[in-house]
This record gives structure tokens, sequence and C-alpha cells, in this order.
């Protein structure tokens, strides 16, 4: 199943897509397509530009995460994947189809099938039981009960919530909710799940959980998960890509450690200045190349290691360098404690001296 | 007149009428004050051969109608003559330990509450013990039917109207024309079309009672969640998936809000439907008042005051239960 999934069926690409609150909102495309602002657009025509030429390739099987302040656009862009905002132009393309094409019975199979959802409000039925919540995707598209049941209740179990199945959502806690709501969706077992500030409104403890839950479960999975925050650090940890959103329009998108280590511009470097860098930055982004046979004492350590995981090691050995090796074992790079260390410190903060961001 | 065989006796002596025409008899006198007075004083009306004329072709087209239609309109509204027939039959004619059981246990299934179920069982034996049994039998026998017809009719249009802005700007000011209309004149058209007995009853009691329905049907709907209903999308459900599964059991506590407003205005309408024939507990009221016996008036309206707390408590308490799940007890 996992292999499956990580295929390009699962892929989302999503083309020259705009969206633009309004009653004549396919007029004023065009303006913006010809450079009119967002702030102009609402001055002049009443109408809010909500989306401006977004173009993503979303890999399957990988967690994409779309971050940005309040009112960039999130809940927006994510609801063009499974069409519950039509665009006002562009394509949304889902393992070779155009949502945007769909005829309402398709799109409705496509939703019943191929997505599931999870909110930041929750959006459970008050007046279902957690196990009644859990099955409705599959009753919508209507298998028998049992299996229906049987579905729901292994996922029940999955996202902890045993015991529970007859509670009302009014009877949990607000972590307990939205593990409802990652179970209703999971339980759908469509291949792409939308997660729009899925644990935005929980306390950050709560919320370090669920991340660990969702982590966990995508290693089983490997579903495409497209995933909302308004958080870096929460987008940083789970994201493998990530696309980085401002009043409608990606100012940047690539890996945890390409926003870090180059921000495209000084508003997400000043976001960036704040983030554990230990966390996201990987050995082979900072190593020097290695030189022949020297260095023996260093300690190996696989590419892929963060700096935080990578110091760490150091330290339990007892050794001050280590020698980054590829997937054969064969090192690649050296990298010294002392160069480890300044590496995750921001750049502006490194004069500070002993205020480094360790932990 | 036309009217089935269960036509009460018509000893309607509604008021008298020439009174009025006396009163409203007297005139101003004319020669004092120049025309630009009289002009002011007495608003500018339309020709009175007119406004004649237009009446009389209005109530000359309509009885044209009911002399062409009256009796196929007749013979569409059978089956609802049926239904009055039976449901009264059962009401009247089930033994009165077995009505009391059943009122005691649905009001336990409603509102499991002890207090509510003897309250409503005391009320019937009192007005049981007052010899109104038989007349109160008829009246509920009559709420039922009317409540349940607004019920099939109310919930397809509030439904409807939930869905549709420009429907909703249609229906409503209808519904206000509705409401506020003092519903003797429904008794007008109806007994025109269909003389006076049970049926012609029912739809006046309908007309009057059915608006709150219809209102908060829409509003029911209209209020659900807006995010629960885009969850309900997200996961691919039909327009009848969305309906059943979501906007009916959230909007339920406000359609219920809407039955017991219409119970209540039902049982307001059955009295003033007794003048065509509606029998039941107000008859006797209508008696009372052409006789003027005072007890026998205060009786009555005490056995409907009852019924009528019975219906509210019980019907409301449903309400209340059905609202249980969405207190937040918790986060
Ligand atoms: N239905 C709508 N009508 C008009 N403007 C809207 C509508 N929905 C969203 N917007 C606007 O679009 C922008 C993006 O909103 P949203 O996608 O909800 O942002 P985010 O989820 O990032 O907080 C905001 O300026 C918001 O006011
Ligand atoms: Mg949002």
């Amino acid at each position: 199943m996992a292999d499956t999934q990580a295929s390009p069926a699962n892929a989302i690409r999503i083309r020259n897509l705009y969206k633009i609150f309004g009653p004549r909102a396919a007029q004023c495309v065009d303006l913006v397509k010809q450079g009119m602002s967002k702030a102009e657009l609402n001055a002049t025509h009443g109408h809010v530009l909500g989306l401006k030429d977004i173009n993503i390739d979303m890999p399957g099987g990988g967690i994409f995460v779309i971050m940005g302040l309040s009112g960039s656009g999130k809940s927006t862009l994510i609801r063009h994947i499974n069409r519950l905002i039509d665009p006002t132009a562009g394509e949304v393309i889902v393992g070779g189809e155009d949502v945007v094409k769909m005829n309402p019975h398709d799109l409705r199979e496509f939703r019943r099938h191929k997505t599931a959802m999870v909110f930041q409000k929750f959006a459970l039925l008050p007046h279902r039981n957690v196990l009644d919540n859990t099955v409705y995707g599959l009753e919508v598209r209507g298998l028998p009960r049992a299996r229906q049941e049987q579905t729901a209740m292994r996922w029940i179990e999955r996202v902890g919530l045993s015991g529970f199945e007859k509670s009302f959502p009014n009877q949990l806690s607000g972590g307990m909710q939205q593990r409802v709501g990652l179970a209703r969706a999971l339980a759908n077992d469509a291949p792409i799940l939308l997660m729009d500030e899925a644990f935005s409104a929980l306390d950050p403890l709560i919320r370090m959980d669920m991340q660990s839950v969702l982590l966990d479960l995508q290693k089983e999975i490997r579903k495409t998960v497209v995933f909302i925050t308004h958080d870096l650090d929460e987008a940083l940890r789970l994201g493998d890509r990530i696309a980085i959103l401002r009043d409608g329009e990606v100012i940047q998108q690539g890996t945890a450690q390409d926003i870090v280590l180059k921000p495209a511009d000084d508003y997400i470097a000043s976001f960036v200045k704040e983030v554990n860098r230990g966390r996201v930055i990987q050995v082979e982004a900072v190593m020097r190349p290695a030189a022949d046979g020297a260095h023996r004492s260093a300690l190996p350590v696989p590419a892929g290691t963060t700096l935080d995981d990578a110091a760490r090691a150091l330290a339990l050995a007892g050794r001050d360098e280590l020698a980054v090796t590829d997937a054969s074992g064969r090192p690649v790079g050296i990298l010294a404690m002392a160069d480890l260390v300044t590496a995750m410190v921001p750049p502006g903060d490194a004069r500070k001296g002993g205020a480094g961001p360790a932990g | 007149m036309r009217g089935g065989p269960e036509v009460a006796a018509p000893h309607s002596v509604i008021l008298p009428h020439g009174n009025f025409r006396t009163g409203l008899a007297v005139r101003c006198d004319k020669t004092r004050g120049g025309r630009v007075m009289d002009w002011l004083t007495r608003f500018p009306h339309m020709n009175d051969d007119t406004l004649l004329l237009l009446k009389k072709t209005i109530d000359e087209g309509f009885r044209t109608f009911t002399r062409a239609y009256g009796d196929s309109i007749e013979a569409f509204f059978e089956p609802l003559q049926y239904f009055l027939i039976q449901s009264e039959r059962f009401m009247t004619g089930t033994p009165w330990p077995i009505i009391l059981l059943i009122v005691a246990v649905i009001s336990w299934l409603a509102s499991r509450s002890w207090r509510i179920v003897a309250s409503a069982v005391v009320t019937l034996l009192l007005i049981g013990f007052f010899d109104m049994w038989e007349d109160t039998m008829k009246t509920i026998s009559m709420i039922f039917v009317c409540t349940v017809l607004s019920i099939v009719l109310g919930l397809p249009i509030g439904i409807v109207m939930a869905r549709s802005d420009r429907l909703q700007h249609l229906v409503n000011p209808i519904l206000d024309v509705m409401q506020t209309m003092p519903s003797f004149v429904y008794l007008i058209p109806v007994v025109m079309l269909l003389g006076i007995g049970k049926v012609p009853g029912l739809i006046a009691v309908v007309v009057y009672a059915i608006p709150p329905m219809i209102r908060l049907t829409n509003l029911g709907i209209r209020q659900v969640d807006r995010d629960v209903l885009e969850a309900a999308d997200a996961f691919g459900s039909s327009g009848w998936q969305k309906l059943k599964n979501v906007q009916m059991p959230l909007a339920l506590p406000t359609i219920m809000a809407g039955i017991n407003q219409t119970i209540m205005m039902a049982l307001a309408m059955v009295v003033i439907a007794s003048m065509i024939g509606v029998q039941g507990l107000g008859q006797p009221v209508l008696k009372a008042i052409a006789n003027q016996y005072f007890t026998l008036g205060v009786f009555n309206g005490l056995a409907i005051v009852g019924i009528a707390i019975i219906f509210d408590r019980v019907s409301q308490a449903y309400g209340k239960r059905l609202q249980k799940h969405l207190e937040v007890v918790h986060g």
C-alpha cells in the first residue's frame, strides 16, 4: 500500500491559480494578471484578492506544508484542492485529473474516495458520538455498517480514543475532539489528507503530541498530506516541503532547510531568525568536503541527520569531529563540533556569544 | 350550504350585526365647514359605486369558482375528512383509562420527567371530573390532525425556503399576512368553498397555525454551523445526505420550537373554528358567549388552558432534551 500511495498518481499540481472574492471576479482577474495589487483591487473594485498566480507541485506520499500568517489565503488555497471553493482561474490537477473541470457527480466521487479533510475547529457532528462521527465518510460512501464500524474502531484505537466511542463531542477536550477529526479523516483511507490548521486550536503540549501522532502515522500510511499552519516551527517539524504564502502569493517554496538557510526575503528571514536551527539543518548542508584517508577519529553519521542529533551523538561519544556518510557508508564530508555549533546559531546572533539557542 | 354528515347544529348565534351599522351611521353635519374642510376630514376615497362593483365582482367571481370547482375541491380533501373522522373516533371511542395511559407514556418518553407526566394526568382527570372529557378528546384529536398536517406541509416548505433567498423573500410576506390577518377572515372563503364542517375548520386552523412551523424550519436550517456543513461537503455528501445527516438533526431543536408554537396557535384557533362546525371545547364556549353562561365558558376555557399547558410542557421538554448534546460540557 505504501508504494502505491507514494506514486505520482497522488501528486497535486496547482497551475496559475487565481481566486478573487466578489460578484464580478471574472472581470477582475485580468486586472490582477496585469499587476494590480490586493489593496488596489479592494479600493477600486471592492473585490478581495484571495490567491494570486499560485504554482505548486506537491509530490505524492509526502507532507507538504503551506505556511502563512492569518489572512494570507491558506484556507482558501487548501479548499481549492477538493474544490470547496471554486477558483476564478487556473488548474488543480490531482493524479492527472483537473478538479476544476469535474462535474458535480465526479466531484462528489472524488471527495469520497480521493480526499479526506481535518478542520481547525474540528467540525464534528455534535449530535453523533465518536464512533458515529468516525464512520461518517464511509457512511456517505454507502459501505455496509459492519465494515464502517470495524474500520472506525481501528482508527479510534490508533489515535488513542479507545473507550470513548460512545462519548459525544461536547464531552471531550479539544485535543480529543481533534483526534476524532483525525480518525474520521483516516478512516476514509483516502490517499490525500487535507489538514487546515488542524492543530492550531490545541494547547502547545497537546499540539506537539498530535504532531508526533501524525508523523508516526505517516511512516506507515505514506499519504499525500497537505498541512496548513501559521506556525513556522510546526511547518519545519512536519513539512517535507514547505510553501510560504503572503497576501495570497507564494513567496518561497522548498525544503525546511532551504527556507532556513536561504530565506527568499527579509520577511521570511525575520521569521526564520526565531526557529531552532539545530532541528532543521542537516549535517551535509554545513560540512566541509572530506579529505581522503584523514580524520580516522571522526564519528560516522549518516547524511540527513539534523545538527541537534549530531551534536548529541558527538557529546555521547566524547569526540569533537564527525564524518558524514552516504547511503553506502562512505564518508562524504567532515564537520567539527565548533562549526556545528556555529551553524546552530542564527547568523545575526553570532556576536552575542554565550546566548546559544541549544535545546 | 354544503357539508358532511358531521355538520354541527349551527347554534352559532353569531354576534348581532345590527349594532355596527347604527353605530357608524352617525355622520358629521355637512353644512358647516366648506368643501375643503370636507375634503380634509373625509378621506377622498374611491367612488362608492365603483367600490361596490369591485367587491361584488370579486365575490361573484369567487362564487362562480365555488360552483364550478367546489365539488372537486371537496373530493380533493376527502382523505383529510377520513383522517379526521378516524382520529376522532379513536380519541372518543377508546376507554378513558387507556387514553390516560397513552398520554402518560408519551409525556414520559418526550420529557423523562415524572412531574410533567403527573401534571398531565391530573389535568386530564380534572377535565374528566368536570364532564368535559368528550369535548376535550375531540379538541385533542383536531389539534393532533392540524399539527400533523402543519408539519407535513410546513417542513418541506421551510426546507425549500432555507435553500433559496429569493423564495424566502417571497414567502415571508405571505406568512406575515397569514399571521396578522384576523383569524375570522379565514373562515369566509373556506366556508364559501367547502361549507360548514370539520374539513373547512381544519383548513382554517392550519392556515393560521402553519407559519411558525415554516419560519422556524427555515431558520433552524439556516442556522446550522457552516463549518459542520463544509465538513459534510468535504466528505462528498450529496444534498440529501447533508439534509438527513446534518441539517435536519441540527435544526431539530428549532423545528421543535416551531411545532410547539404551531400547536399553541392551533389551540387558539379551534375555538374560533367552532363557529364553522368544528366540534370540541370551542362549541360550549361559543354557546356560553351567546347565552351569557359565565361558568360554562370559564370551565371550557380552563380545559383549553389545561391541554395547552400539557402540550407546551411536553413538547418543550422534548426540545430541551434534543438540545443537550449542543451544550458545551468540556473544552
Ligand atoms: N468568502 C469570502 N469572501 C470574501 N473574502 C474572503 C472570503 N474568504 C476569504 N476571504 C479573504 O481572503 C483572504 C484569505 O483568507 P483565508 O484563506 O481564510 O486566510 P487564512 O486561512 O490564511 O487565514 C482574507 O483576506 C479573507 O478576508
Ligand atoms: Mg484559515
